[in-house]
């Protein structure tokens, strides 16, 4: 078996695995060491008896006995839970038995289990994002420093601590009931977001997308929905999600990121558009009996469907996006919000009514250092005909631009000017 | 698994809360004590004399020494405690949600070690 292969299946089967196997053990560190055991012995086999039919369920199967010899030989290590005295108890009887999971399916609810230990609220705010990346999408300890651009040992070492946490405080690997679950939905809905975001951009340099961190999100985002009947949010969270990712083929050309009045749509997938607007139906549906002001993922939700069905970007309903932008901004305050809504009220009235706004941004100052602010302004400048201000709003953003691919399509908008 | 629950408040407004708002503050607790007894969660508790009745003890060449004083000067302080048994944290927030003292104050949870011995 070639490596490539080797590393797709940890990526996909690694968050589905470690989630039955935590659930087994309420530890996540013991999960995590069982698993590496178990993954070790697939390297060595699969390339010679060939890869099984069902490789998450080979997995789980070896992983678990692993974890029962544990619990047998050292006491100490595995508590001994009534599950596992029964696990134990079963495989002694039926060596040999199939692992009762099968399909994806079957992972689902120890999925969802593991997103909300990850959510949980004892567990730092920062850390809970890095857990589930590591956890759920199986991303090493390097890939989620370069994620959050932050030092790789300190990410090691808030992955230890709040793993330490779930097993001494002991957070359940339950989904919580009707009423702790309404006070965690918001946060899992957040990290759900912020996964498929890891995927949609991918801050690794290759790929620049990853598709199958987003497709985890959706599936996650549904799971939620089952979870939290008629929520709204969570709801309109999945229409984004698909909308967004049904433009991934258009997004990326010749190993460069394409801005989205330049995409090619006949790329888009036009199967995943009408879904995420099914998705969207249901959630203003629920929303209107909710009968409470939109929330961010809804008007988020609403503007990547007015882009979704639009043909162009000129026959976009610019005026509606740009006044979705607005409500956006009264719920969720934020500069980048209010820098994206100058760029569609640019698009609805032109590129002063843009500038204006940026301009305000920019004395506000607190978009200071942040490239996309200049980059924004030299394309208004460079469609208003100021070709000098362009070029000047260009190299001022180059000057600010750190990743390789943005700086890449900064230098080619600035050479396109002309000398 | 076992949980104290530790309740921090500030002294000086307990020390200067009318003589009703502290009975009735003694009652919700013995309410929700009982509670706690009924359902079998809790093993024991009991309200701190306050801060200024503390003493602390440090070796000092190699003897115990007592000093006046609670360890550390905070603006809460520790108030009084429940230890509890619970399936696992969830179970441990909900009880601990429940504590009267939460009002005015704030509690918090740790997890007991056992050590298997």
């Amino acid at each position: 078996m070639v490596g490539g292969t080797f590393d797709r299946l940890m990526r996909e089967e690694y968050g589905k695995v470690l989630a039955v196997l935590a659930r087994r053990c309420g530890d996540l560190d013991l999960a995590e060491d069982v698993l590496a055991e178990a993954l070790a012995r697939a390297a060595e086999r699969w390339p010679r008896d060939g890869e099984p039919e069902q490789p998450a369920a080979w997995l789980t199967t070896v992983a678990r006995n692993l974890l029962i010899d544990r619990a047998r030989t050292n006491p100490l290590e595995v508590e001994w839970t009534d599950e596992v005295a029964q696990q134990v108890e079963q495989v002694a009887a039926h060596p040999a038995d199939p692992p009762a999971e099968h399909g994806d399916f079957a992972f689902d609810d120890d999925r969802l289990r593991l997103l909300f230990v990850c959510c949980h609220p004892s567990i730092n705010q920062e850390s809970q994002m890095a857990l589930a990346l590591r956890t759920l999408c199986g991303l090493t300890t390097r890939e989620i420093a370069r994620a959050f651009v932050q030092d790789e040992a300190a990410i090691a070492q808030r992955l230890v601590r709040s793993k330490r946490k779930i097993r001494e405080a002991r957070i359940p690997f339950e989904v919580p009931d009707a009423a702790q679950l309404s006070e965690r939905i918001d946060t899992v809905l957040t990290v759900i977001y912020l996964l498929f975001n890891e995927g949609y951009l991918a801050h690794e340099t290759e790929p620049l997308v990853r598709s199958d961190l987003c497709e985890q999100a959706i599936r996650l985002g549904k799971l939620a929905c089952d979870l939290v009947r008629r929520h709204a949010e969570a709801q309109a969270l999945v229409a984004l999600m698909l909308l967004q990712h049904a433009r991934r083929a258009a997004r990326v050309r010749g190993g460069e990121l394409v801005p989205m009045e330049d995409q090619d749509r006949s790329l888009w997938n036009a199967d995943e558009i009408r879904a995420g607007l099914a998705w969207l139906d249901d959630a203003i549906a629920c929303h209107r009996q909710a009968a409470r002001p939109p929330r961010p993922y809804l008007l988020q939700a609403a503007i990547a469907a007015l882009h979704g069905r639009a043909v162009s970007s000129e026959l976009t309903d610019w005026p509606q996006i740009a006044a979705l932008y607005d409500g956006l901004l009264e719920v969720l305050p934020s500069a980048v919000v209010e820098l994206n809504g100058a760029v569609a009220h640019a698009m609805a009235s032109g590129p002063q009514e843009g500038l204006r706004r940026m301009a305000d941004l920019d004395a506000r100052g607190e978009l200071a250092g942040y490239h996309l602010l200049p980059a924004a302004q030299a394309e208004l400048l460079r469609r208003s005909g100021d070709t000098a201000g362009a070029r000047l709003a260009y190299r001022h953003a180059l000057t600010l631009a750190t990743q390789p691919l943005e700086r890449r399509y900064l230098e080619r908008r600035l050479r396109e000017l002309g000398p | 698994m076992q949980y104290m629950i530790l309740i921090y408040g500030d002294e000086k407004a307990y020390a200067s809360a009318p003589k009703a708002a502290l009975e009735q503050m003694h009652a919700a607790h013995m309410q929700y004590g009982k509670e706690m007894t009924e359902k079998k969660v809790m093993i024991g508790g009991s309200q701190l004399a306050p801060s200024s009745s503390a003493t602390t003890l440090r070796l000092a060449g190699g003897k115990p020494v007592a000093t006046d004083g609670p360890f550390a000067e905070t603006k809460e302080q520790l108030g009084g405690y429940y230890l509890i048994e619970c399936a696992n944290l969830d179970e441990a927030i909900k009880w601990a949600g429940r504590c009267p003292s939460i009002q005015g104050g704030s509690i918090e949870l740790r997890p007991l070690v056992k050590h298997n011995m």
